[in-house]
């Protein structure tokens, strides 16, 4: 890394002024890795993981099952312990970034609680975090308008479809305006033609914000059309097999699908899962 | 339990049939029926058990020869038949709820007055009670392993046996009147609380949790937050056990403490004279308290997880 001990150098320290240095990571894993003790002996979960993100950047995890992708991003969110090597989020611990509220987290499932409105779903953190109350409905209106879901504030989770508990979730996300956002295959569940439309609101979303995303996927078009970085995983124990840079301009659309560079980026990362998948067992 | 109960009608039907219409479709034809065979078989079991005694009546009374119409009128028409037949305790009912002033000891809406004020004093304490536990056992995880047992044991001491020694250890200690009989009420019906809550506490998902904890919530703004809106099903069913619970346990704390009144004073009182008319009716009064009470929380079940959402 001598280009990055470089800017450390001639720059004011990165924990000082981490957005304005530009390249100080957001994130900073060195020989991370994650064993989890079982009846059957240990697992590796995660073995020997070296990763920068930096600011502003989109970085797509993608990987098979069991090749630890979640799990690095659930240690990222102190959701998990890392059990070897070190990582820092902002500079500090996963767990001091935490108590910081550093990062906001979007699951596999929208994970609304259904006893409350979608406005007051998003505005559950903020209440958490000791928001007035003039404020919650400010940041409560302006992320519902974000994720197209005006209008709908007092209905109940039920009675929304699955995407639109999914984009409640992303407001409910981004309603303390984290500068990292940690989302875990947020459309996996949903069926591709919603995908599609969640997939260019999220990249127009990060556009507007310039906040960091790091997004756990196992769609390879997904991750080519989001990301400025592809990071190849493969399971047992679970490593980054390839790290993938992938530059189309930030206001993409759907289209740039059927361009060659796209199709050469997504070739790149199914052959780089092939190539990290063992078929031994 | 709620959605499934509230969606599944909602999901059928598309045109709304009239109320009456709608009810005999689906459930007053089984109702009805049920009730009628319950009542047919209570008439056939008055006769057979009645028998003895009229045809010792009839002896009694230098009546040798009597017809089997006039058996079967006699059984059901006794004034002390082992088996009373329903349109007696029917009667009975009538006449100790509707023609007897309420301030009358005589009357059955003196002694449910009595009954049910004890019950839901006992009630509030044991939900109370329960609750606490619950949020204790939750919150520290030694409890459930020391608290548990001795809360499970409690419920399996017979309550007839321990009620005479709980009012009599309150009478020693001057406590009298209503709060013996609550705290029997109470010793019945803080279990199903404990044992709802204990799970309703627990019931938010990972998922829910790791949400929280991605906010670095704190344990009571996850417990205020999480915990206690995901309870609150679980809370009212089991609320519904306990209210029933708390009424028996009230009749059965009046059977010991009688000179106060109440159902269970009444029913000491009509075995004593084997009044069995009176007992029946006494039984079905505190059963139409019990069915009020359990409605009563099933209504503001309805209305609180509606307006949580729950409810579709």
């Amino acid at each position: 890394m001598p280009e990055l001990v470089e800017a450390r150098m001639t720059t004011t320290p990165p924990q000082a002024r981490p957005e304005a240095s530009g390249r100080a990571p957001v994130i900073s894993a060195r020989d991370l890795s994650l064993t989890y003790e079982t009846a059957d002996g240990p697992v590796h979960a995660l073995s020997h993981i070296d990763l920068d993100i930096r600011p502003g950047e989109f970085v797509s995890l993608i990987g098979p099952s069991g090749c630890g992708k979640t799990t690095l991003l659930r240690v990222i969110a102190d959701l998990e312990t890392a059990t070897g090597g070190e990582i820092t989020v902002n500079g500090v611990s996963p767990h001091d970034a935490r108590l910081k509220r550093s990062y906001g987290y979007v699951f596999q499932a929208p994970a609304l609680y259904p006893w409350r409105t979608i406005a007051r779903n998003v505005a559950l953190p903020l209440e958490i975090m000791g928001f007035s109350k003039a404020e919650r409905e400010e940041r409560v209106g302006r992320n519902l308008d974000l994720v197209n879901l005006k209008g709908f504030e007092r209905k109940f989770p039920w009675q929304l479809s699955g995407g639109m508990q999914q984009r409640a979730s992303i407001a409910r996300a981004l309603s303390f305006d984290p500068d990292l956002l940690l989302m875990d295959e947020p459309f996996g569940a949903l069926d591709e033609i919603v995908r599609d439309k969640l997939n260019e609101q999220l990249l127009r979303l990060w556009d507007v914000t310039g906040k960091t995303v790091v997004f756990v996927t196992h769609s390879i078009p997904e991750a080519v059309f989001l990301s400025t970085r592809i990071v190849v995983m493969s399971p047992r124990p679970g490593r980054i097999h390839d790290i993938i840079p992938c530059d189309f301009p930030r206001d993409r659309t759907l289209e740039i699908r059927e361009t060659q560079g796209f199709i050469d980026i997504a070739n790149r990362v199914r052959h780089g899962l092939r190539e990290g998948h063992s078929y031994v067992d | 339990m709620s959605t499934e109960a509230a969606s599944l009608p909602r999901a059928a039907a598309p045109p709304r049939p009239g109320v009456w219409a709608g009810l005999w479709e689906g459930h007053a034809l089984p109702v009805v029926v049920v009730s009628l065979l319950i009542v047919a078989l209570w008439y056939v079991g008055a006769v057979a058990m009645n028998a003895d005694l009229q045809r010792s009546a009839f002896e009694n009374a230098g009546q040798k020869t009597w017809t089997t119409a006039e058996l079967v009128a006699g059984t059901l028409a006794q004034e002390r038949p082992r088996l009373p037949a329903p349109h007696q305790v029917a009667e009975e009912l009538w006449k100790t709820v509707v023609d007897t002033a309420p301030t009358s000891k005589r009357s059955l809406v003196y002694h449910a007055g009595i009954t049910l004020s004890a019950t839901v004093l006992g009630f509030l304490f044991g939900s109370v009670l329960g609750i606490l536990l619950a949020v204790l056992i939750v919150h520290v995880r030694s409890l459930e392993r020391s608290l548990m047992p001795w809360i499970v044991a409690s419920q399996t001491i017979p309550i007839v046996a321990l009620a005479p020694m709980i009012v009599i250890i309150l009478n020693q200690l001057d406590v009298t009147g209503v709060v013996p009989k609550a705290a029997i009420a109470a010793y019945l019906s803080f279990f199903p609380v404990t044992v709802g809550m204990v799970k309703g506490l627990r019931s938010p998902d990972p998922l829910q949790l790791d949400l929280m904890r991605t906010y670095s919530a704190s344990r009571l703004q996850t417990f205020l937050a999480l915990r206690v809106p995901s309870s609150v099903p679980f809370l009212f069913a089991s609320l519904k056990v306990g209210v029933a619970a708390a009424l028996v346990g009230t009749v059965v704390a009046e059977l010991t403490q009688s000179a106060d009144g109440g159902f269970g004073a009444r029913l000491l009182a009509g075995s004593y004279y084997g009044q069995t008319v009176q007992i029946w009716a006494a039984l079905f009064a505190a059963a139409l308290c019990a069915c009020l009470l359990i409605a009563v929380v099933a209504f503001a079940d309805r209305i609180v997880l509606r307006r949580m959402g729950y409810t579709r």
